[in-house]
Formats: C-alpha cells, structure tokens, sequence
C-alpha cells in the first residue's frame, strides 16, 4: 500500500457505501444475508485501519495519512483528513468495536436486521470521519450527523420508554452542538479559515478565548458527559439495545473528550489555564458524586452508565490537570503523564464499558431483565460468562493488569503532583469503584440460584465467547503491555504540552 | 540466573493457566500434577537461587520489560534478588507447595476441585511477583493480583453467603489499604522522579529535612508522610487495626487458604514491604512510631478476642492477627530482621496450626465449634502431636522458633527509644500470657478432655490421610528446628546483609547481639526473664479454666457481660464500619440520585426546561387556531387600525 492511498477515506466510506448496500436485504426474509454483508464490511474496515497503527510514524506530531480536497469553496471548507497519534487509536476502536457489534446483533436483533447493521456501519463510518476530519466544518457535519444513526437505534430498537431517551439524547447534544458551530464560524470570521490547525495558531485575547472555550465545553460536556449534564446518558442506556449501549459508552462518550484535546486546550489555552480550576472541579465531582450514585442503582444498565461517567471523570481530570502542576512546581514535568493517562483511559474504557453492557445484554438476552433483583447466582448455571463478568469487573474496579488500571494509575500519579487533595479525592476510585462494580457482582453473579429463571440460564454459545474472549484479551493486553499504546501518542502529547503551554494572548 | 527468576514466578502461573482453562480436559487428577509440579518447580528453583544469594553472594536486579514509558519515567517489570528477596521466596513457594499437597485431600469430594487448584497457583505466581519485583509499580501490582486471588477464594464456596459477603468486605477493606499505598507511591514518584527501588533509596537521605504542605500553612515532613501513606497499604495487607476487620471474616474460604493466604502468606506483605523499604522508614521516627503503636494495639486487643471465639478457625485467625501485630511491632522498633525472622517461624507454625485445624474439621465432619469436640487425641495422634508443637511454637515455649523469633521482638522493643516503645513494650508483654491462654484454651477443648461430639460422628472419628498429615509433618519440622538454627544469623547476625537497613541509632538488634550467646544461651537467659513465665502463666490458667474448674469461664462470662459482650462484638468495629460507611454510602448515593439527579438536574433542569417551553407553547398555540373566520377577524380588526391611524394622523 502506498504512502498517498487514501486510508482515512476509505475507512469512512467503506462502511458507509456497505452500510447502504445492506439496506438492499432490507426484508427481514433476507436477514441472513444482510448479516453476512454487515461481518465483511466490518471486518473489512478494520482490516483497512491496522495500516494506520503498522505504518505510523511515532516520530512526529504532524498529522499522518493526510487528505485534502476542496469541498465547499465559497467558505473555504475542505474535506481534509489526517490523524495523529492522539486520534489514530480512537479510529481503530472504533473499527474494532463495530466488527463485536455485528456479531453481539446476530440472532438478537430479529426485527429489522438489514436497517439495524447498516445504521451502526454507517454511524462507524461517521465516527472515523470525526476522529480523523481536519476541518472544523466536516467535523461539525459529521459530528452532527452521527445523530441521526443513533437517535434512530433509540427509537426503533430501543426499549419501552425509548421516545423519551431518544428525544432527551437528541435535543441534550443537539442542544450543545449549536454552541459549538458559533464558536467555529467566529474562528473563521477571524482566520478566514476552517482548518482546526490554523485554528491552534490563531491569537485570540482571553475573553475571546473564555467565550470559545464555554461554547466547546458545553458541546463537548453533554457528549463525555460532565455532571450536570450527564443526566441524558442512563436513561439513553437503559432504552438503547446493547449495540447501541455498546457503541454509546465506547465510541461516542470518546468524542467528547477527543474534543478537548483537539479543540479545547490547543485552540484555547489560556482559557484552559483560566477555567482549569471548573474542568478539576466538574472532574472531581463525576469521580465521586456519581460514584455514589452508581452504587444505590437498581438497574445493571444504569449502574455501568453511572460507573461510565465517573470513569471519564478521570479522563478530563487528565487533560486539565496539568495547569496545577505547572502553577503549583513551576516545572512541566508530569503534565504529559495527565495527558497520556487520559488518552489510555480513553481506549480501555471502551473496551471494559464495551464488553460490560455485552455482558448485561447476554443476560437480558435471556431473561429479558436489567434489574440486579432479578439475578443472583448466576454463576451457577453460567460459570464460563461469570468468569468474563468477573474479569471485566476487575478491570472496571482498575485492577492492576488490566486496562482499567493503566490510566487511572497515570492520572493519580499526575495529579498528586498537582495538589495532593485532588489526588485523594480522585484516589477514592480505588475503594467506590470496586465497591458499586463488586456488589453488583455478589448480588448478580454469586450466591445460590435466585428463582427458575436463573436456574434455566444456559452458558453462554461461541458467538457470544468470542465477542468477550476477543475484548477480554484487548483488556489484558493493554493491562500486561501498555507500552506499544504509549509509543504511539508521545509526539502528539508532547507537541499538546508545548502547545497548552504557549500563550496564545 | 535471569531465566531461573523468570522460571520461579512463571512456572505456577503455567499451572495456574492450564488448570484453570482446561480443567474440563485435563481432569482433577491433571489439574492438582500440573500445578502441584510447577509450584515444586518454583521451590526447587527457589532453593537454588538462596544457595545463590546466601553462599555465593549472589544480586540481582534488572528489568524483564519496560511496562510503559510516560513523561521520561519508565515503567518497567523487573526482579531484585537479594537476602530478604530469596527467603521470602522460600516461605512462600514452601508453604505453597505444602498447601498444594494438602488441598489434593482436603477438597477431594469438591466439585470446584480445578478452579481451588489454578486459583492457589495463580496465587503463588502473584505473590512471587510481589517479592521478588525490583520497583514499586510492580510491587503494587502484585499487591493487588494477591487480592484479587484472596477475593476469589474466600468466595471460593459462591452459594455461601456469608462467604460471598466476606470475600466483598476482604476487597474493600483492602482497597482502603491500597488507597492510601497508591497516594504513597505517588508521592515516591513526585519527590525522587523514579519508581525503582535502588534509585529511590539511594537517594532518601537528601529527603531527609524536606517539607511538603498538605494542608496549606502547615509543612509535614515528605518522608513522614510517604512513610504513613505506604503504611496504611501494610495495615490493609496486613489486618492491623482498624483495617483488620477482614481477616476473621476471611476463614469463610476453605482451610487451605486460610493457612496459605491469610496466616501464612499474603497477610504478611504489609510486613515485608515495610522491610524492604526500611531505607525509607529509617528516616521518619513519627512513621516508625506510628507503625509501633499500631502494631502494639493489634497484638494486644486481637488477641483478647481470640478468648472468646469458638470456632476454631476464627481463634487461630484472632491469633494470625496478633502476631501480625507482632511483626509490625519489630517493624516500628526498626528489628526489621526480627520482624521478618517471625514472619518466616509464624508462615511455618501458622499454617501448621491452620492445616491441623482443617484436619480436625475434615475428622468432625465440617463441625467447626471447639464446644463440640474434645478428647480427639485418640483419634487423631499425628493431627494431635503436630497441633501441640504448633501451639508450642505459638506461645513461644523455649527451644521452638516461635521462642526466638518472638522473644528478639519483645527484647528489641524493650530496648527501644521511640516514642510509644514502652507502650508497645507493655501490650508485647501482656500478649505472650494472651496468646499462651486462648492457644491452650484451644488446644485443651479440642484434644483433651470429655468428648462432646454427637454420636455419628465419634463414630466416624479417625486420622484424616496421608496428603493431610504429610505436610502437617513437613511444617512441624521448621516450627520446631527453624528458630534455633536462624536466630544467630537472621535476628541478630548479618543474614540480610545490605537488603534492609537500619540507622546506628536505631539499631536495636545491634545492641542486642552484644549480649547475645547463642541460642541456648538464649534459653537459659529467657529463664529468669518475665515472657516465658506469662506464657507458662497463660498454659497454666487455660488448664485451671477448661480442664480442672471448667464452671469458672461460665461465671466470669455471667458476671463480666458487658466486657464479655465488647470482645464477642469484636469491639464493635463490624456494627460501626457496616453502619457508618456501608450505610452512609448508600444514603449518600441515595440522596444524591433522587434529590441531585433526579429532582434537581432532570426534574428543575432538564424537564422543567421543557416544560415551561411546553407552557409557553401552549399559550402561544391560541394564536393559531386554524380556523379561517379568527384570522379574518384578527386581520379586518388589524385593518381598521391601520386605516384609522393613516386618517387620523
């Protein structure tokens, strides 16, 4: 493959272009067959993404794998692509998660298979196209866009109160896009551009930059989501079906905090320096507020969406920590910790969220039930899916050596430099954590059987092994060997230190 | 030698892999060869490496693999082997092994036979890789994959609930230890920059003096406050009061873990890591303190309770804590060495007294209350003559190891300086009489006396097998021999060379060995001396009480209710955690679910929002009616005003 081929491109419209053709089998007589399509679809783009690791540099921060074609040129709007080392692993989660989807919708989505693949392609397709645009324009279209897909898997296969989830999920981050576009349309008025990297250079004066740091946050704290706008992503959960809980918590939660680091801190440093003390603030209380919500929830969905907030909690804790560091030892030693911390986060919360609600969705599958009540004992009559939900467990309670723990390890670290307090309260994970995830655990998993229903459970089939045993080992992998993950993101992080660095006034 | 490091902590987690995944295929006769083979592999490795390290002076420490790199600090998985290193790895890979032996006939009939065998081998790999890592990362992560397999196998009998409740609250609690380990190591990386033991020691003498703020306008001294931050994981680790509340709960798990994990083993992490970074505590005289004090309320308080336990299990594990408490003492008076020496006689003599209690429960059925038994020495004579030497070993009866090893701790605290050694010189003291009346309280209920056991059952009374009694055997050598051959070398000698360190001032064993004569010199020194007389004042009173006048306990447990009823309630610690933080957590969360989330954010905000649009709606909706004679109406009335503003203008 050459250096010029259009990797990115294809990546987005391959599964978009797929996604329609399956539309063809959109007769549920021709399920089957819309099935297959879908698997080499996706298969196929993840094929077509390993390049973007195998053949990345990691000695630079430039963009890789760049595209550029005018696209609307009365505005100066390109379709240009291009990935670093901070959005390059993003793009292969996301085609690596989309490839389990189609698989875990397998014998489960019987109504309407041809529309529910082809919406998740083609919101795969999207995705990649917001991880990888250089365009303010065409991240904002493709942000937007990406919408549309996942309002529709609410709506259609969502559950009993899904007109209510969708409609709060869709006016929620419709609602903070809007800011977003105005922030982008002032840059350009002042760059005569759209380009996010003309956009890191542009000298803005602090209030200018207060007022576009607002605007991105409130798009991008309803998407991660920061409390108190987090109260849309349980109730979206609970109604959407597990490829849709699935792509929710590991793809699109990501969306919002690649927004900070790609829009929010480059373009708007000194508003970040400013305003750091909020994103600390709004961090700590998703680490520990809902923490503590998470553990009175009755229902397995929204217990794992609450744990889900508070795990990106330490996400944005990551990025915006680094300020105090600097403030407080005037040395910039440990912000790239944050950072990195952060983005690793990022990739195994996406994993363990990812393989959690697969998990809840291989027992409602069965017992057609969320409530932890409902359970108990289930080990009993499903010990190898137990073992997994075990595992995945522990990763989420951040054991060491597995996922879970690599990140929160490195932002702990970052931020005790910072102030030792928000190193504690952020440290206190370590016992919440476990406690909501683990009692979960006993009464769901452990103990004697609970009722027939239970006691009827069959073990989990080799479809549903190998989605768990697939994300299982990504979730050890990351765990045992974090440093191939690391070595690509260096140069990036770097470049992001020297430029959050920079005063921009 | 690299390959043979790599080996010892490989080999169980091989075992550990093949059982635990192709249990189904391999059998349980499969299962318990392999891993009994590679944790035999591991000790026999383990003794070549401390030939190594003791004849030939062997060191070593490197990096396997870099974990991560971040911010130009490495992270990396590698091996320190050195004096304290290669005994540690000793203890655990003997006792391992033994329990391996063991468990082949003491879950013989249990349908979780493949899972208990990967679970103890994965066990042994973790713990291996907690001793022998060469940096604090990988000490953390041994940390907890240890917890992780104790969690596992408290909860090993998953239809138990109390199992399954004691195996959350194991985890917790321990997390709350690790909370404060994680701030600890945290604070390592920040003021020395590296996570690697060698660098981080070498350079904590210029730490020494230097100030951090915690809370603003007052300095605390870094090394303090590191010091106390790692400790507090000892405490979890280790069950030192107030994170003990663990440990007794624990003996829900099956014998064999109670000797290999919690007596013998893991609970003695929090030990050895306070010795193998004693470069860093030597240099904190209010962290020491803190650590013997803490050290001193365990020994002491933990082991009253175990006067009043009747379940045989939970007395040894009252006593496991105790000796815990000893152990951290040493620590505190900086006998690191003796604290290890105890740690090392109490993994042999704590798991020979576990296993022999498994012994007596297999032979009564699953029964595990002393009430019920008695005289079960015709029964039971190898199970009877090992239980003896293990409680012997126990209250520290002159010549067994448990004599020298303790009576170096209580001798070290004496000669102690810090603030709180007289203290914990008291509470040492008054648990040698403790320790010798709850021991042969124990030991009289269950192999003397009148035989209180239904009739099934002493029917069915006999030695338990050879997979049994063979390591009750092979652990009831060491507890007798260990101590006399060691103590020389080990409490008083050189025997950890360069691997822990002690400042001059604090080097109370030092002083020691001067009037140190050999271990028989020991003996008839101890003779005149006040512990023995408690010990044979505690074996004394336990005969008087439950052998001879057996009414009196009665009495004292009538007359004495509210004391009676304080130890019974284990000091409340239980009632007031399970209320004030399990409860308050919940309410909490409770609260800021239904008031924070749902009144506030979506009911005020969220709803409320579109809700007040939907008013605003609904009024503007009147304009538009649709019926056509309401917009004539409204447009002739608009008209006319327009005309008649145009005229009367």
């Amino acid at each position: 493959m050459s250096a010029d081929f259009p990797i990115l491109s294809l990546a987005i419209w391959l599964p978009i272009v797929g996604g329609i053709l399956v539309l063809t089998a959109s007769d549920d007589k021709h399920a089957p067959m819309a099935r297959v399509l879908s698997l080499i679809v996706s298969i196929a783009t993840f094929i077509v993404t390993i390049p973007l690791y195998t053949q990345f540099d990691t000695s630079t921060y430039q963009m890789q794998f760049t595209e550029s074609h005018s696209w609307i040129s009365t505005f100066k709007i390109y379709y240009s692509l291009g990935v670093d080392g901070i959005s390059m692993p993003l793009i292969i989660l996301t085609s690596f998660t989309t490839v389990f989807i189609v698989i875990a919708g397998w014998e489960v989505i019987q109504n309407k298979t041809a529309q529910y693949m082809a919406s998740f392609l083609i919101m795969e397709g999207l995705m990649i196209g917001v991880f990888s645009a250089l365009d303010s324009m065409l991240f904002y279209v493709l942000w937007e866009a990406m919408l549309i897909p996942m309002f529709l898997i609410i709506g259609i296969w969502g559950g009993a109160n899904r007109v209510y989830a969708t409609i709060k999920f869709f006016l929620y981050t419709f609602l903070g896009s809007v800011f977003m576009l105005i922030a982008l349309i002032y840059m350009f008025n002042q760059s005569g551009s759209f380009s996010i990297l003309d956009f890191h250079d542009l000298k803005m004066s602090l209030n200018v930059q207060i007022l576009i740091f607002l605007a991105f946050l409130i798009a991008f704290a309803v998407k991660v989501p920061m409390w108190p706008v987090h109260t849309w992503l349980p109730d979206a959960h609970v109604e959407a079906p597990t490829g849709g809980s699935v792509i929710l918590a590991a793809i699109m939660l990501k969306m919002g905090t690649y927004g900070f680091v790609r829009f929010s801190l480059p373009i708007t440093p000194d508003a970040s320096q400013t305003l750091d003390w909020l994103m600390i603030t709004l961090s700590l209380i998703a680490i520990v507020y809902i923490a503590f919500v998470a553990l009175v929830q009755k229902d397995m969905k929204k217990l794992i969406a609450y744990s889900s907030i508070s795990h990106m909690g330490f996400v944005t804790l990551g990025f915006f920590i680094g300020f105090t560091i600097l403030r407080n030892t005037g040395s910039p030693d440990g912000i790239a910790m944050g950072i990195e911390g952060a983005l690793v986060q990022m990739i195994s919360h996406g994993f363990i969220s990812g393989a959690m609600f697969l998990c809840v969705g291989v027992l409602y599958d069965r017992m057609h039930s969320r409530l932890i009540a409902d359970y108990g004992g289930v080990v009993n009559t499903m010990p190898v899916f137990s073992a997994f939900l075990v595992l995945f467990a522990m990763a989420n309670a951040g054991l060491p050596g597995t996922s879970g723990f690599v990140g929160e390890f490195m932002v702990i670290l970052s931020a005790f430099k910072a102030n030792f307090w928000i190193a504690f309260l952020a440290a206190t994970t370590l016992i919440f954590g476990a406690a909501y995830t683990l009692w979960m655990i006993k009464r769901v998993v452990f103990g004697e059987v609970a009722n027939e229903n239970v006691a009827k459970l069959t073990d989990i089939n080799r479809r549903e092994f190998f989605v768990l045993g697939s994300l299982a080992a990504a979730v050890l992998l990351v765990g045992i060997w974090p440093a191939p993950l690391l070595e690509v993101m260096h140069s990036s992080v770097d470049h992001l230190v020297q430029q959050i660095n920079a005063t921009k006034l | 030698m690299p390959n043979i490091y790599l080996a010892i902590a490989l080999s169980p987690l091989v075992g550990a892999i093949v059982a635990g995944l192709f249990g189904k295929s391999i059998g349980r006769t499969g299962a318990h060869w392999v891993t009994t083979v590679s944790v035999a592999i591991s000790f026999v490795l383990s003794v070549v490496v401390f030939k190594h390290v003791f004849a030939d002076g062997g060191y070593y420490n490197a990096s396997v693999y870099t974990w991560l790199v971040s911010d130009g600090i490495k992270f990396e998985i590698g091996f320190l082997i050195d004096q304290l290193t290669a005994t540690m790895m000793i203890v655990v890979t003997f006792v391992s092994l033994m329990v391996h032996i063991y468990t082949i006939g003491y879950m013989h009939d249990d349908s979780g036979y493949q899972r208990f065998f990967s679970y103890i081998s994965l066990f042994t790999f973790s713990m291996l890789m907690l001793v022998m890592s060469n940096n604090f990362m990988q000490l953390f992560f041994g940390w907890e994959a240890v917890g992780l397999v104790s969690y596992l196998l408290i909860g090993f009998w998953f239809k138990k609930e109390t199992a399954i409740y004691a195996n959350m609250k194991a985890f917790l609690v321990n997390r709350v230890g690790d909370f404060g380990f994680l701030l600890g190591i945290a604070a390592v990386l920040m003021y020395f920059g590296s996570l690697d033991y060698v660098t981080v020691f070498a350079a904590a003498p210029d730490m020494v003096g230097k100030t951090m703020q915690i809370i603003p306008g007052s300095d605390w001294s870094i090394m303090t406050v590191m010091c106390i931050l790692l400790f507090i994981g000892a405490m979890g680790k280790s069950a030192q009061v107030p994170l003990h509340v663990w440990l007794p709960d624990s003996m829900e798990g099956p014998t064999p873990i109670s000797a290999l994990i919690h007596a013998a083993t893991m609970v003695t992490a929090g030990i050895f890591m306070v010795a193998r970074m004693s470069p860093l505590f030597e240099f904190s005289e209010t962290a020491l303190s803190f650590v013997l004090v803490i050290g001193a309320i365990t020994a002491f308080f933990m082991g009253l309770l175990g006067l009043v336990q009747n379940d045989i299990k939970r007395v040894v594990a009252y006593s496991t804590l105790s000796q815990l408490g000893y152990m951290t003492v040493a620590l505190g008076a900086s006998a690191y060495a003796a604290g290890i020496f105890h740690l090392g006689t109490h993994a042999f003599f704590k798991a020979l007294l576990f296993l022999g209690a498994g012994s007596v429960i297999i032979a009564m059925h699953h029964d595990q209350d002393i009430r019920n038994m008695g005289g079960l020495r015709k029964y039971m004579p190898i199970t009877w003559i090992t239980f003896l030497i293990g409680s012997l070993a126990l209250i520290g009866a002159p010549g067994f190891s448990g004599f020298f090893s303790k009576d170096s701790i209580i001798e070290a605290v004496h000669a102690s300086n810090l603030p709180g050694s007289d203290f914990a010189y008291l509470c040492v003291l008054g648990g040698v009489f403790i320790t010798a009346l709850y021991s042969f309280r124990m030991y009289f209920l269950v192999f003397h006396g009148k035989e209180r056991m239904d009739e099934h059952t002493r029917a069915h009374l006999h030695e338990s097998p050879a997979v049994v009694t063979v390591p009750l055997i092979m652990l009831a050598i060491p507890s007798v021999i260990i101590g006399y051959i060691l103590v020389d070398d080990m409490a008083f000698g050189s025997y950890f060379g360069k691997s822990i360190f002690v400042l001059p001032q604090h080097d109370v064993l030092g002083q020691l060995s001067k009037d140190f004569h050999g271990p028989m010199g020991m003996i008839t020194h101890a003779l005149t001396q006040a512990p023995l007389w408690l010990a044979f004042g505690g074996v004394a009173t336990a005969w008087f009480l439950y052998m001879k006048r057996p009414d009196i306990p009665e009495k004292i447990k009538n007359s004495a209710t509210m004391g009676y009823k304080v130890l019974t309630e284990h000091y409340y610690f239980d009632k007031a955690y399970s209320y004030v933080f399990a409860g308050g957590s919940l309410g909490i969360g409770r609260f800021f679910w239904t008031v924070g989330d749902e009144k506030l954010i979506d009911g005020l905000m969220v709803n409320g929002t579109a809700k007040s649009i939907g008013w605003f709606s609904s009024i503007i909706r009147n304009f538009q009616t649709g019926y056509l004679y309401h917009y004539a109406f409204v447009m002739i009335i608009g008209l006319s005003v327009m005309l008649g503003w145009i005229v009367f203008n």
